[in-house]
């Protein structure tokens, strides 16, 4: 039997994780989408675990919905991070300053 | 220990692992496919917590297509390292410190006091017989049927807008076809019938 405690610290660590990727690697766009899929991840296992645990269906509905709505952002992020690529040549965050005052 | 728990402390273990190795690969492909081992493993937990069709959902969709993508990008990209892993060194210790602070301080919200065993129990398990795919289509073609639509809108914006980011507008020089232009061609403009007489052998 595990407790849901176990779940949610899981699901924690899991964003703490991410949010020092964030932390970490600010130069490289692709790394920080990837940080977001992870915390897009923790969320949704905090969903399913509270689903389970309460025996109530619409955790499972919700994670449906941010599945559609990560799956979309992650299209339309690496289609920017292409464009961008294409007219800078480069995806390295400080030198993406051209909106500067 | 039974096998539930081993189970869960055993993906546990390599969902924080390869969460870890995400952020902190040297080489982006690397981080990827990381990625992938976390998107696996958390399907598997969440086969475990009896949500069987959003599990393999997220093998399908997520390995299967978003994770693929990235890779794609990934590899299209020819990224200079060098300057991007600047800054890692010196970042790190105030990344680790939020991280850590954050862990602590959502373990003490929702840690084993508050959301342990004497609070909410396991529920038992649902008989061979149960279909949670079946469970969710009910709810999700009646009573969230609206935000169902607006969830199909949202994947068409994510594709309309993908492609008009990404489509580069070509050379001048470079012909093709225009069907508007092919559709409003009528037979009048083109073709002219010459009457002439017939002529001696």
């Amino acid at each position: 039997m595990i407790p849901l405690s176990n779940y949610l610290i899981l699901g924690a660590i899991l964003f703490g994780i991410s949010v020092a990727g964030i932390f970490i690697n600010r130069k490289n766009v692709i790394i920080l989408l990837m940080s977001i899929e992870l915390m897009l991840l923790a969320v949704n296992l905090n969903f399913i675990a509270f689903s389970h645990y309460l025996q109530d269906m619409a955790g499972q509905v919700f994670v449906f919905f941010i599945l559609t709505v990560a799956a979309a952002e992650a299209a339309i992020g690496l289609a920017i991070l292409v464009v961008l690529f294409r007219n800078r040549g480069t995806i390295n965050v400080a030198d993406l300053d051209t909106m500067r005052g | 220990m039974t096998l539930e728990q081993s189970a869960f402390w055993f993906f546990a273990t390599v969902m924080i692992i390869s969460a870890l190795r995400v952020i902190t690969a040297r080489n982006p492909v690397h981080s990827v496919l990381f990625l992938v081992l976390t998107f696996f493993t958390a399907a598997a937990l969440w086969l475990l917590l009896e949500a069987e069709f959003l599990g393999i959902v997220l093998i399908v969709v997520y390995v299967g297509a978003v994770m693929v993508l990235f890779l794609f990008v990934v590899m299209m990209i020819d990224m200079n390292l060098a300057p991007l892993r600047e800054g890692f060194v010196r970042y790190l210790p105030i990344g680790a410190l939020v991280g850590l602070v954050m862990i602590c301080e959502m373990i003490l919200i929702v840690g084993p006091r508050v959301f342990g065993m004497a609070r909410y129990a396991p529920p038992p398990r649902a008989p061979a017989d149960y279909s949670n795919t079946q469970a969710l289509g009910q709810l999700l073609y009646t009573d969230y049927l609206y935000q169902f639509e607006i969830a199909a809108v949202v994947l068409l914006l994510a594709i309309i807008a993908a492609i008009s980011l990404t489509m580069r507008k070509r050379h001048e020089s470079t012909r093709y076809q225009t069907p508007g232009k092919q559709v409003r061609a009528r037979k009048q403009d083109r073709l002219r019938v010459v009457r002439m007489d017939a002529e001696q052998r």
